[in-house]
This record gives C-alpha cells, structure tokens and sequence, in this order.
C-alpha cells in the first residue's frame, strides 16, 4: 500500500493520522465489518468530507476515530492524534480529549439537548468540568460563543431552554457547545439533514466560518454530495466499510474515476435538469457487512464490473494526481470502461448527458 | 448496537415447559395416580405429621393428609383462578384501552376516568368489600382480582393502540377504504396483543401470588384447598419448625410457577421489543 | 401572500381535483390554534403531476391529508372529478377513497409490521371484494412485479426483512392495486438514499404512464420535485406563494422565497458559487404568523405594503401566477 501512504504524506504533519482502521459489531447475526480497513489523514484547518449512503459506515468512522463506540463494538489499527495512540485507551483517558480536542455535532438537534436544563447552563457545563471556569467566567463565555455563532438576542437566549427554540438555533447552540473549549478537530455528522433547507446553508457557512476563524479542522459526514461540493477541500468516498475513492474536491467532481462515485453523482436530480429528466439508477442495494462479497465489493451492483473485480479488490491507487486515490479496476476513462459504455448507450440503458 | 438475543431462549421454553406440566397436572388431578387429598393416612403409632417418604413424596400434614396430592390439587384452584383473573382483565381492560386510545375525544375521557377510579382504590379494601357483600366463591374472588387488573392492563392497551394508531399504515389503511372495526381488528390488534400477551402472563403471577394474599388473611376461597391456603394451613401451626414440608410444596410450587411467569412474559416482552425496534 | 386569489385557478373541462380556499386548523379549547392551511386553492388537470414544494410548517402534508378527507379541512372544498368529498358520508367517502390513494414519507412504518407483505398490498382488494380471490391474486402479483417485487418472496416475508426502498415500492403496489385515478404522494423519497431514491422516482414515471395516473407530489427537496412535475407550487407558512410550469418556475422564479429556496439548495458541483442571499433568520411561528404578507419578516424586498397587505395571486407569465407585491418578474410574456 505504498502509493496510498505516498498520497497520504504530502503537506504538513497531519493531525490525525488513521491507518488500517476496522470497527467490527458483535451481534447475533454475526461480526458486521462496520468499517473494514480505512486510512485517511485529518489536517489542522482543513475540511474533510466523508461521503456514502446509509450503512456505508460513514458515521461509524467519525465515532470510531474519536472513540464514541458501544462496548460491543471493537477497534483494530490505528488513529493518532497529535502523534498519540488512541486505540486501545480506555474510557476514562479518552475523556480529556472528548470536548476539549475533540467535539461533535449530531443530527438531530432536538434530541442532541438537554431539555430540562437552560441554554446557558448547557454551553457552561463543558467549559467549567474540563476547563475548570468559575460559574462568573463561565456564563460570560457562553455569551460570547452564542454571539459567535450568531444567535440573536443572546443574553436572553441562555436562559432559555431548548424547546423554547427553532431547530436552527438549537443546531447553533449545539455548535455552541461543541466550540467551547476551542477543540482542534470538529466532527459535524449529518449536521444540516434534519434542518429545512433554507436554514441548511446558514448552519453550513456557520461551520466554515468557524473554522477559518479558529484554524480548526473539521470532518463533514454526509450523504449529500451537494453538502461536501460546496464546504470541503477533500473528499472521502465510503461504500460497505471502505473509502473507495479519495480526492480534493474540486478534482473530485472534475475527474471522478470510481464509477460508484459516478453514479451517485449521476442519479442525483440537478436543478438545472428539464423536468421529467430519466434518474440514473443504481440497481440492487449494498452488501451485507457481514459477509461482504469478495472482490470489489461494488461489483455486484456495477454496470462496468468484469471478471476480475470480482475476485480481487482493488486497492486504493492514485491518478496523476497524487492525491487523488481510488479503488478500481477499470476506472471512469479506461479503455475497458469506454468499452461497456458504448454497450450500455447501444442497448438503450438511459444514459445522461453530462459528466 | 447490541446485540440482539437470538430467539426467546432456552429459558423461556423452559419457563412455558414447566406451565405446561403444572397446567396438565392440574387439569388431570383426579386422574392421576396421587393420594387423595382429603384422606387421612395415618400410620398407628406415629403422630402426623409425616415426613417426606417413599409413599408421601412431600410429607403429610398435621392431620396425614398428603402434601403432594394436595398441592396439586391446590394448583386447579390457584390457575384457576389466575387465569380467570387475568382474562377478566385482559378482556374488559384490554377493550377499554383499545377503544379509547383508538376513539379518543369523550370515549377516552370517560374509559379515563374509570381507570383512575379502579387505580385509586385500594385493592385490599375493595377485596374484603366485594368477598363480604358477595360470597367467597370461585368465580368472585377470580373477577375481583380481575376487576384490580382492569386498569393495568387498559392503561397498556392504550398507550399500546395510541403509538400504533397513528403510524402510517394505519391511515393507509383508511385510506384504501378500511372500516374502523376493520382497522381494531386487522391493523391495530394484531400489534398491540404482544405487549399484552407479556403482560397476562405477569399478571397471572401476580393474581396467583395476590391469592396468596388473600388467603393468608382469611378471604380466599371457601370451597377446595389453593396454594395461599395450604401455605396458611403450614405456617399457622406450632409443628412449621419441626415439619416444614407441610409449607415447602405449596410454597415451591407457587414460586417455581410465579418464576417461570415472569421470565417468560418478560422474555416475550424483550423479544418484541427488539424487534419492533429494528424496524 | 394570500390563497385568497383565484386567478391561478384553471378553467379545466376535464380536472381530477380542484381546491377552493382550504383552511385546516388545528388546536381547539385550551391549546392554541395553528392555522397550518390558511387558503390555498390549486386545480390538477388529468394526467398532471403538480408538485407541491416548501420547508416545514408550510402545510403541504396537510394539504395532501386534507384532501384525503383524514383529517377534513377546517374550511374550503375539495372537488375531486366534480364530488365534494368534504360533504360525503362516511360510506360514501370510503368509495370515493378508492380512487384517491396516498404514499407517505417512513416507509416501513406504511406497512403493518405483523402482516405479510404479499397480504398488505392484497388488502384493499379483499377490502373491496373485487373479482374473485383467484382474480385477485393475478392482479397482486402482476403489481408486485411491476414495481420490482418478487412475488413469491412477498407472500412470506414481513416489512423489517426489506429495505427502505423495497417496502416504499411495496406501499405504492398497495396504492395502485385498486387502480386509483389520482396519487397524492406525501415526501414519498424523502427517507431514502439517493440511488434508492433516484429508482423510486424512475419507478413512479413509469407507473404514471402505465396506470394513467394523476399525481400531487409533496416534498421539500426542490430539484427532485421538479425532476417529476409538469407543474410545481410554492407553498409559505400555510400560504401559497407561487404556482408555474415546472421549467419556467426554476427559470424565472419570481417570489423572493422562491429565489431563496433555489438559492440555498446545495448544489453537487464546487464550481457552482453558493450565492449568498439576505434572509434572516428562522421560520415564524405557524402559531403567531406575520400580519400581511407572511414572508415579509425575512424578505429582503418588504416594504410597508407587505407588512399589512396581503397580496394575491397575479400573472407573471404563461401560466406563472405569483402572490407578491414586488415580484422578481413583471407580467410579459417570457418564452422559456
């Protein structure tokens, strides 16, 4: 895997570094390979996107490079922050990173707060356990932090409590919370999904703006691609448990080489589509992690797939672009996927116009 | 994520082997190759009571009566009325539950109301109220200790109906035209008998164990010998110290089928539950 | 923004449904009252799909719900093929609901989880008692294949061995088994991935042509709207702001939310500048609205005139009415 670790090296020492991570379930089915063999560099200040459908283990990634897993779950491989192991520490010693190097933000904002303690309360809480505030220094800081991120009114605001707010606001005051004790890194996973769409972009500029200011990472965790286009520099592509494709955003749209990559992209509406616009579909659904196929584990589903993919898996393998990695065979532009294009266009199988 | 338990269990098919076995007693007592129960066995030159031998498997008691016989015949009575109690209970609470968490608006209201009743009054006083107005039979203690499950069990049947109700398929099944006795029956029950099957089979522990209660204050049954009353006969004496066997059948057998109630209406509850849950 | 107006209002000689001033209010005694439907009117021609776009607390799923008469609407009429639903009896509604069926946003929540699913869809049929029970299978598994079931897995399995897609499939079998004219569907994608997504969306074109449906298709998800209407409306707070052909309303929008709405959708393309746009703040209270026009607290165009007046549907365009006082475009005839 010496080409992966080549287009993980450039740039200043990462802050995170993850290498051969797995996250494997113990339930009565059987080990579900949550996720299966993932590294991925994290980079002060930077903002990196994860991207898949449900059950890809997007979500179970974030968790699992902070450490926020059940105890039935179990972690092999490598995550080090700061040049610190963190596999392998227990609870209590993964606290001091939780809020302070590490934070958070969840989905759903109605369920994320407290709902029987006040807003002010809440955003105290962190700084006066981990940070050791006085009650006085406390509340003056969560003033500023909900003027940070821009809720109106804010003195009034803290002492409110949650239900008493709009789920924008109460997405804000959650950011609030997870910014309090200046962590270095942010996870922000499905942030805006269960927000309107008007108030969608605001919390996502929020985020963005907070970065640059405080020079934080943050690793955005979606669905969305729409979400990733606008507020990431790097994007990570996941599907059944593995990244399978890698690449700074931009390159990412322009030059994607992984066709499940491409489909995503392709059945996904555009505003600027006529209307009653054929959806490029992907048949079948993904695999089971429990006993995922060998091979590419996209092969069963690929229109592109052939004989090899499904008996190896291909590994992760970078473009001309050293940071641009992605795992397959025959990729988006190879002579072999033209190929089976022209079939598909020749037997009719609806085929979109762009990209 | 945790792990979810495969199947009910080794225990619980145990739990409803051993009611199996105690039911099937019961139900063929009479056929069964015990002594009798009400026959004196006395051995000249012994004083009763006897312990636990080759022909008297649990002892007798203090008049030779044969503990073992008894206790089964005792266990007719106490399922007996167990089960009638809970059946009240399921059948009167469970339809006012289901109607008003369905109906809602004024039928609730009042099913409301009537529950709240039957909650707040203590169960004791309504017991020894309704045995001393009414007789001490069979079916009145059963129905009494029905008419305290009522409000449980509607409580559950409720709560039950209202979480189903108001899941889309249930609209959906209006929408395509479904009559609403259609939808109680079809939609609504089918769902909402679980939880309520796991809770008859607590309740049951509970009616058979508030027997016990019952008799220990003189207000069982006054016809045929149940568990309560048999442990009561065994505890009240001078010759407890010397002989418990006379206590220890009754009180073994009520507790080993008390045990397997529960386990096995919890287990059914947890098994639902988790189920309900992956959807 | 006012559903007082009718000027949007077709003269249709052959219209599936037509909707006049629908209110629905909620809350009643004690708990305060909500108005989540405050006059909306739209017509749907036959073979029509309307879309009906909007953020939460705009009244579009109650909208769907009001016309399925569950609950009725507060105020206003529904005329579906020219039956007023609203003044049916109960019996008679129950027939008349067998040609206006609905598909919801959970789906598997849609389906009873104790019954199989191979029976769920079957259901209405029996229902019903249409044809006799050999008939009636014929016509559920040919269902079931159209949408991509296999039939036999169905007469066994139960909704949780399904996926969210597979079981939405299986909900819109049990919507057409009964061969409705009008499908109202209720964020019916809202809950599934995008490839999930993108085949259910495929799935309902082609039943629409193959079972000459009407369809109304609620979400909130612009771009997926517009993929499967001829016409979209614009709903705000109980209102409706805007109503146009779908091409022309996401070439010309000519509300401010409309514009904000479009403005705000995340686009899956980082050449794509986000625009940035002046709306402050959040959604207004369903509970408390804004006096006059209701978007007026967050519209960067208000003036005096939107903060008492309401306004009411007017041309802009082909077929393109807006409820504005200061609409982004002026009445002209605009070639798309």
């Amino acid at each position: 895997m010496s080409q992966t670790q080549a287009s993980l090296r450039g740039g200043p020492e990462p802050l995170v570094s993850v290498r051969g991570l797995r996250t494997l379930f113990a339930t009565e089915r059987g080990l579900v390979r949550a996720v299966d063999g993932v590294d991925l560099n994290i980079h002060k200040g930077r903002s990196l996107g994860i991207v898949g459908e449900s059950g890809c283990g997007k979500t179970v990634l974030s968790r699992s490079i902070m450490g926020l897993l059940p105890s039935t779950a179990h972690r092999e491989g490598s995550v080090r922050y700061k040049g610190q192991e963190l596999v392998g520490k227990s609870v209590g010693s993964m606290r001091r990173f939780w809020g302070q190097e590490m934070s958070m933000v969840f989905q759903n904002p109605m369920v994320s707060l407290n709902p029987v303690m006040r807003i002010g309360e809440q955003i105290a809480e962190p700084l006066r356990i981990h940070l050791g505030m006085s009650r006085s220094d406390a509340r003056d800081t969560a003033l500023q932090l909900l003027e940070e991120v821009r809720i109106p009114e804010p003195k009034r605001r803290l002492r409110q409590y949650a239900h008493e707010l709009s789920g924008g606001m109460r997405q804000r005051v959650v950011i609030a919370i997870a910014l309090s004790c200046g962590p270095a890194i942010l996870f922000a996973d499905e942030p805006t999904t269960a927000l309107d769409v008007t108030v969608q972009s605001q919390i996502l500029d929020l985020i963005a703006e907070r970065r640059q200011d405080r020079n934080m990472a943050v690793v955005l965790v979606t669905h969305d691609l729409g979400v990733v286009a606008g507020h990431t520099d790097e994007i990570a592509v996941m599907y059944a448990g593995k990244i399978v494709e890698r690449a700074p955003t931009n390159e990412l749209f322009a030059n994607v080489k992984m066709p499940y990559t491409r489909s995503l992209l392709r059945s996904i509406p555009r505003l600027d589509d006529d209307p009653h616009t054929r959806l490029h579909a992907i048949s079948g659904r993904p695999p089971d992690l429990i006993d995922p196929p060998s091979g590419c584990r996209f092969a069963p589903r690929c229109a592109y797939a052939r004989e090899k993919c499904h008996v190896e898996a291909p590994p992760l393998q970078p473009t001309e672009n050293p940071d641009h990695v992605y795992a397959c065979w025959y990729p988006v532009g190879s002579a072999e996927f033209v190929e089976r294009e022209e079939e598909l266009v020749a037997t009719g199988v609806h085929v979109r116009g762009r990209q | 994520m945790t792990a979810a338990r495969r199947g009910l269990g080794f225990g619980f098919w145990l739990s409803i082997s051993w009611l199996i076995v105690i039911s099937l007693a019961a139900i063929f007592a009479p056929w069964l190759p015990l002594k009798d129960p009400g026959e004196n066995y006395i051995v000249a030159g012994a004083r009763p009571p006897y312990g636990p031998s080759s022909t008297h498997w649990l002892g007798t008691d203090q008049d030779a009566r044969d503990v073992f016989a008894r206790t089964i015949f005792g266990a007719r009575t106490s399922l007996v009325i167990g089960f009638g109690a809970i059946s009240f209970g399921i059948i009167l609470g469970g339809t006012l539950g289901v109607l008003s968490g369905y109906f809602r608006g004024w039928t609730d209201r009042i099913a409301s109301i009537v529950m709240l009743i039957l909650l707040s009054f203590p169960g004791l006083i309504l017991a020894i109220l309704i045995t001393a107005l009414l007789d001490r039979g069979l079916a009145t203690i059963a129905i009494t200790l029905g008419i305290l499950g009522v409000a449980p069990v509607g409580r559950l049947a409720r709560a039950s109906t209202l979480v189903f109700a108001e899941r889309d398929f249930v609209t959906a099944a209006r929408a395509i035209g479904s009559s609403n006795r259609r939808i109680i029956v079809r939609e609504l029950l089918p769902n909402v008998v679980i939880p309520m099957a796991a809770l008859s089979l607590l309740g049951m522990a509970i009616a058979i164990v508030a027997e016990g209660g019952l008799a220990f204050l003189g207000l069982s049954v006054d016809e045929g010998v149940t568990w309560g009353k048999l442990i009561l006969l065994g505890a009240g004496t001078r010759d407890l110290e010397r002989a418990p066997w006379i206590s220890f059948g009754p009180i073994s057998m009520l507790f080993l089928t008390v045990l397997a109630l529960n386990y096995a209406g919890d287990r059914l509850r947890d098994y639902f539950d988790v189920k309900d849950i992956t959807l | 923004m006012s559903g007082a107006g009718h000027a949007h209002l077709r003269e249709l000689n052959d219209a599936v449904l037509q909707v006049r001033d629908l209110e629905v209010t909620f809350g009643s005694g004690r708990a305060p009252r909500v108005q989540a439907v405050s006059g909306v009117s739209f017509d749907i021609a036959r073979g029509e799909t309307l879309g009906i776009v909007g953020e939460s607390g705009c009244g579009k799923s109650t909208t769907g719900r009001a016309i399925m008469q569950m609950p009725p609407a507060t105020a206003g009429s529904v005329l579906f093929e020219g039956d007023d639903l609203g003044a049916m009896s109960p019996s008679e509604l129950r027939l008349a609901r067998t040609r206006v069926q609905m598909i919801f946003q959970d789906p598997i929540s849609s389906l009873n989880p104790r019954r199989r699913v191979r029976d769920s869809v079957a259901e209405p049929l029996d229902i019903w008692s249409r044809g006799t029970p050999a008939e009636r299978r014929q016509v559920v598994d040919d269902i079931l294949a159209d949408v991509g079931i296999d039939p036999e897995r169905a007469a066994v399995a139960r909704p949780h061995e399904f996926s969210g897609g597979q079981c939405q499939r299986i909900s819109i079998a049990r919507a057409l088994v009964l061969s409705p004219t009008l499908l109202i569907c209720d964020e019916p994608v809202s809950a599934l991935d995008v490839s999930v997504q993108a085949q259910v969306l495929n799935l309902l074109e082609d039943l629409k042509a193959r079972y000459s449906l009407t369809m109304m298709f609620i979400a909130h998800d612009l771009a997926v709207v517009k993929n499967i209407s001829d016409r979209v409306a614009v709903m705000y707070l109980g209102r409706l702001c805007e109503i146009a052909p779908s091409r022309e309303l996401y070439a010309h929008p000519a509300h401010h939310y409309t514009r904000v709405l479009l403005d705000s959708i995340p686009v899956p393309d980082p050449e794509v500048i986000a625009v940035g746009h002046e709306l402050v703040g959040d959604l207004p209270s369903p509970v408390d609205p804004p006096s006059g026009c209701r978007f007026h607290t967050r519209c960067p165009a208000a003036d005096d005139q939107c903060r008492t007046e309401e306004p009411v549907m007017r041309a802009v365009g082909e077929d393109h009415y807006v409820a504005c006082h200061h609409p982004l475009v002026t009445s002209v005839a605009i070639s798309t």
